[in-house]
Protein backbone atom coordinates (compact mmCIF):
# COMPACT_ATOMS: atom_id res chain seq x y z
CA UNK A 1 0.00 0.00 0.00
CA UNK A 2 1.10 3.35 -0.85
CA UNK A 3 0.26 6.15 1.86
CA UNK A 4 0.53 9.57 0.39
CA UNK A 5 -1.50 13.04 1.91
CA UNK A 6 -4.16 15.05 -0.42
CA UNK A 7 -1.57 17.55 -1.03
CA UNK A 8 1.04 15.19 -2.67
CA UNK A 9 -0.71 13.50 -4.26
CA UNK A 10 -2.60 16.55 -6.41
CA UNK A 11 0.88 17.96 -6.45
CA UNK A 12 2.19 14.98 -8.84
CA UNK A 13 -1.04 14.94 -10.53
CA UNK A 14 -0.58 18.70 -11.35
CA UNK A 15 2.98 18.43 -12.82
CA UNK A 16 1.42 15.57 -15.51
CA UNK A 17 -0.60 18.50 -16.65
CA UNK A 18 1.82 21.16 -16.70
CA UNK A 19 4.43 19.24 -18.11
CA UNK A 20 1.62 17.56 -20.99
CA UNK A 21 1.69 16.35 -23.69
CA UNK A 22 4.69 15.42 -22.29
CA UNK A 23 6.05 12.52 -19.90
CA UNK A 24 6.52 14.54 -16.16
CA UNK A 25 8.79 12.35 -13.28
CA UNK A 26 9.26 12.11 -10.15
CA UNK A 27 10.49 10.66 -6.85
CA UNK A 28 8.28 10.01 -3.68
CA UNK A 29 10.22 10.02 -0.54
CA UNK A 30 9.36 8.63 3.07
CA UNK A 31 9.34 5.60 4.78
CA UNK A 32 9.22 1.97 4.19
CA UNK A 33 7.13 0.62 7.02
CA UNK A 34 6.50 -3.44 6.42
CA UNK A 35 4.36 -3.70 3.15
CA UNK A 36 3.72 0.03 3.32
CA UNK A 37 5.36 2.85 1.85
CA UNK A 38 4.75 6.12 3.02
CA UNK A 39 5.06 9.05 1.20
CA UNK A 40 6.59 12.59 3.11
CA UNK A 41 7.41 14.70 0.17
CA UNK A 42 8.08 14.44 -3.20
CA UNK A 43 10.44 16.19 -5.76
CA UNK A 44 10.32 16.77 -9.49
CA UNK A 45 12.52 15.81 -11.47
CA UNK A 46 13.11 16.89 -15.23
CA UNK A 47 12.59 14.52 -18.15
CA UNK A 48 16.17 13.71 -19.96
CA UNK A 49 14.04 11.70 -22.84
CA UNK A 50 13.98 14.80 -25.11
CA UNK A 51 14.03 12.98 -28.22
CA UNK A 52 10.78 11.07 -27.14
CA UNK A 53 9.46 13.11 -24.28
CA UNK A 54 5.87 12.30 -25.00
CA UNK A 55 6.01 8.46 -24.33
CA UNK A 56 9.66 8.00 -22.29
CA UNK A 57 10.81 9.74 -19.39
CA UNK A 58 14.37 8.81 -17.47
CA UNK A 59 15.55 10.68 -14.50
CA UNK A 60 19.32 11.81 -14.57
CA UNK A 61 21.13 9.69 -11.76
CA UNK A 62 22.83 12.86 -10.59
CA UNK A 63 19.39 14.39 -9.78
CA UNK A 64 18.52 11.22 -7.88
CA UNK A 65 21.77 11.66 -5.85
CA UNK A 66 20.87 15.09 -4.90
CA UNK A 67 17.14 14.66 -4.34
CA UNK A 68 18.53 11.61 -2.28
CA UNK A 69 20.81 13.54 -0.73
CA UNK A 70 18.56 15.77 0.69
CA UNK A 71 16.16 13.87 1.67
CA UNK A 72 18.23 11.90 3.91
CA UNK A 73 18.91 14.79 5.51
CA UNK A 74 15.21 15.32 6.56
CA UNK A 75 15.64 11.69 7.52
CA UNK A 76 13.57 10.47 4.54
CA UNK A 77 14.63 7.36 1.78
CA UNK A 78 13.25 6.77 -1.63
CA UNK A 79 10.08 4.56 -1.59
CA UNK A 80 9.32 5.04 -5.19
CA UNK A 81 8.42 7.17 -8.36
CA UNK A 82 5.41 8.95 -10.59
CA UNK A 83 5.34 9.55 -13.96
CA UNK A 84 2.30 10.15 -16.47
CA UNK A 85 1.17 8.57 -19.09
CA UNK A 86 0.03 11.58 -21.63
CA UNK A 87 -3.42 10.40 -23.47
CA UNK A 88 -2.51 6.98 -22.31
CA UNK A 89 -4.63 4.41 -19.63
CA UNK A 90 -2.93 4.84 -16.22
CA UNK A 91 -1.66 1.54 -15.97
CA UNK A 92 1.75 0.19 -16.79
CA UNK A 93 3.50 -0.81 -20.05
CA UNK A 94 5.85 -3.44 -20.97
CA UNK A 95 8.68 -0.40 -21.71
CA UNK A 96 7.68 0.52 -17.48
CA UNK A 97 8.58 -2.43 -16.32
CA UNK A 98 11.30 -3.48 -18.16
CA UNK A 99 12.90 -0.39 -16.95
CA UNK A 100 11.62 -0.77 -13.48
CA UNK A 101 14.53 -1.69 -11.15
CA UNK A 102 13.52 -0.59 -7.50
CA UNK A 103 12.09 -3.73 -6.17
CA UNK A 104 9.50 -3.01 -3.05
CA UNK A 105 9.23 0.73 -4.38
CA UNK A 106 6.61 2.11 -5.60
CA UNK A 107 5.54 3.06 -9.42
CA UNK A 108 2.76 6.07 -9.61
CA UNK A 109 1.52 6.73 -13.11
CA UNK A 110 -1.31 9.69 -13.96
CA UNK A 111 -3.14 9.43 -16.92
CA UNK A 112 -3.05 13.06 -18.44
CA UNK A 113 -6.11 13.55 -21.20
CA UNK A 114 -5.91 16.43 -23.40
CA UNK A 115 -4.03 18.03 -20.38
CA UNK A 116 -6.27 16.99 -17.26
CA UNK A 117 -5.28 14.58 -15.06
CA UNK A 118 -7.94 11.54 -14.92
CA UNK A 119 -6.54 8.68 -13.31
CA UNK A 120 -3.63 7.82 -10.87
CA UNK A 121 -2.61 4.25 -10.13
CA UNK A 122 -0.08 3.12 -8.43
CA UNK A 123 1.92 -0.21 -8.68
CA UNK A 124 4.30 -2.08 -6.88
CA UNK A 125 7.47 -3.83 -7.79
CA UNK A 126 7.32 -7.08 -6.50
CA UNK A 127 9.76 -10.51 -6.70
CA UNK A 128 13.43 -11.09 -5.98
CA UNK A 129 15.23 -9.90 -9.39
CA UNK A 130 15.45 -8.98 -12.79
CA UNK A 131 14.05 -12.29 -13.72
CA UNK A 132 10.62 -12.55 -11.82
CA UNK A 133 9.85 -8.92 -11.09
CA UNK A 134 5.99 -7.72 -11.68
CA UNK A 135 4.19 -4.62 -11.08
CA UNK A 136 1.25 -5.43 -9.04
CA UNK A 137 -1.78 -3.33 -8.54
CA UNK A 138 -1.11 -1.67 -4.94
CA UNK A 139 -4.05 0.53 -3.07
CA UNK A 140 -2.81 4.23 -2.72
CA UNK A 141 -4.55 5.61 0.85
CA UNK A 142 -4.89 9.23 0.73
CA UNK A 143 -4.40 11.38 3.65
CA UNK B 1 37.17 4.41 4.36
CA UNK B 2 35.60 4.87 1.44
CA UNK B 3 31.31 4.96 2.04
CA UNK B 4 29.11 3.12 -0.51
CA UNK B 5 25.26 4.36 -0.45
CA UNK B 6 23.11 1.72 -0.81
CA UNK B 7 19.68 2.87 -2.58
CA UNK B 8 16.85 1.09 -0.61
CA UNK B 9 16.15 -2.09 -2.75
CA UNK B 10 19.23 -3.49 -2.02
CA UNK B 11 19.53 -2.92 1.69
CA UNK B 12 17.55 -6.25 2.67
CA UNK B 13 20.76 -7.97 1.25
CA UNK B 14 22.87 -5.57 3.01
CA UNK B 15 22.09 -6.02 6.26
CA UNK B 16 19.57 -3.41 6.24
CA UNK B 17 22.49 -0.63 6.19
CA UNK B 18 22.63 2.21 4.38
CA UNK B 19 25.75 3.23 3.89
CA UNK B 20 28.73 0.60 4.26
CA UNK B 21 32.34 1.73 4.77
CA UNK B 22 34.62 0.22 2.87
CA UNK B 23 38.93 -0.10 2.70
CA UNK B 24 39.35 0.24 -1.37
CA UNK B 25 41.78 2.20 -4.01
CA UNK B 26 39.58 2.04 -6.78
CA UNK B 27 35.62 1.87 -7.43
CA UNK B 28 35.98 -1.76 -8.51
CA UNK B 29 37.88 -2.67 -5.06
CA UNK B 30 35.16 -1.08 -3.45
CA UNK B 31 32.64 -2.78 -5.16
CA UNK B 32 34.41 -5.70 -4.36
CA UNK B 33 34.60 -4.99 -0.85
CA UNK B 34 31.22 -4.83 -0.55
CA UNK B 35 29.86 -7.85 -3.01
CA UNK B 36 32.64 -9.49 -0.53
CA UNK B 37 30.80 -8.78 2.58
CA UNK B 38 27.40 -8.66 1.23
CA UNK B 39 27.40 -11.58 -1.38
CA UNK B 40 23.62 -11.63 -1.69
CA UNK B 41 24.03 -8.13 -3.67
CA UNK B 42 26.42 -9.66 -6.06
CA UNK B 43 23.74 -11.18 -8.61
CA UNK B 44 21.56 -7.73 -8.35
CA UNK B 45 24.92 -5.60 -9.56
CA UNK B 46 26.63 -8.06 -11.52
CA UNK B 47 25.70 -10.26 -14.93
CA UNK B 48 26.77 -13.85 -14.65
CA UNK B 49 29.97 -13.33 -16.25
CA UNK B 50 30.83 -10.75 -13.99
CA UNK B 51 30.24 -7.16 -16.01
CA UNK B 52 28.62 -4.49 -13.68
CA UNK B 53 24.53 -4.94 -15.19
CA UNK B 54 23.73 -2.26 -17.59
CA UNK B 55 20.88 -0.39 -15.67
CA UNK B 56 23.51 -0.47 -12.56
CA UNK B 57 24.59 3.90 -12.46
CA UNK B 58 27.69 3.77 -9.65
CA UNK B 59 28.33 7.50 -9.32
CA UNK B 60 31.69 8.60 -7.54
CA UNK B 61 30.23 11.59 -5.27
CA UNK B 62 28.41 13.23 -7.56
CA UNK B 63 30.10 11.83 -11.23
CA UNK B 64 29.15 8.86 -13.10
CA UNK B 65 32.37 6.25 -13.06
CA UNK B 66 31.61 5.51 -17.17
CA UNK B 67 32.77 9.27 -17.69
CA UNK B 68 35.93 8.89 -15.08
CA UNK B 69 38.26 5.00 -15.42
CA UNK B 70 34.97 3.25 -14.83
CA UNK B 71 36.28 0.91 -12.43
CA UNK B 72 39.82 1.97 -12.13
CA UNK B 73 38.77 5.34 -11.02
CA UNK B 74 40.53 6.41 -8.14
CA UNK B 75 39.01 6.59 -4.39
CA UNK B 76 40.00 8.17 -1.50
CA UNK B 77 38.73 7.87 2.27
CA UNK B 78 36.55 10.95 2.06
CA UNK B 79 34.58 9.47 -1.39
CA UNK B 80 30.86 8.41 -1.36
CA UNK B 81 30.15 6.01 -4.22
CA UNK B 82 26.55 5.79 -4.47
CA UNK B 83 24.69 3.17 -6.38
CA UNK B 84 21.56 4.22 -8.50
CA UNK B 85 20.18 1.30 -10.23
CA UNK B 86 18.08 3.70 -13.36
CA UNK B 87 14.79 5.16 -13.50
CA UNK B 88 13.23 5.37 -16.56
CA UNK B 89 10.01 3.57 -18.55
CA UNK B 90 6.99 5.45 -20.65
CA UNK B 91 3.54 4.47 -22.36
Amino acid sequence: MLKISKTEFDEIRRHGEETYPHECCGVLLGQMDGDERVVASVARCGNTRNDSPHNRYNIDPKELIRIQREGRERGEDIVGFYHSHPDHPPRWSPTDLAEAHWLGCSYVITSVEKGKATATNSFELTGSDENDKKLVDEKVKLG
Amino acid sequence: MTKIHIPTPLRQYAGKQADIAVKAGTVGEALSGLVSQHPDLRRHLYTDDGKLRSFVNVYLNDEDVRYLQKEATAVKDSDTISIVPSIAGGR
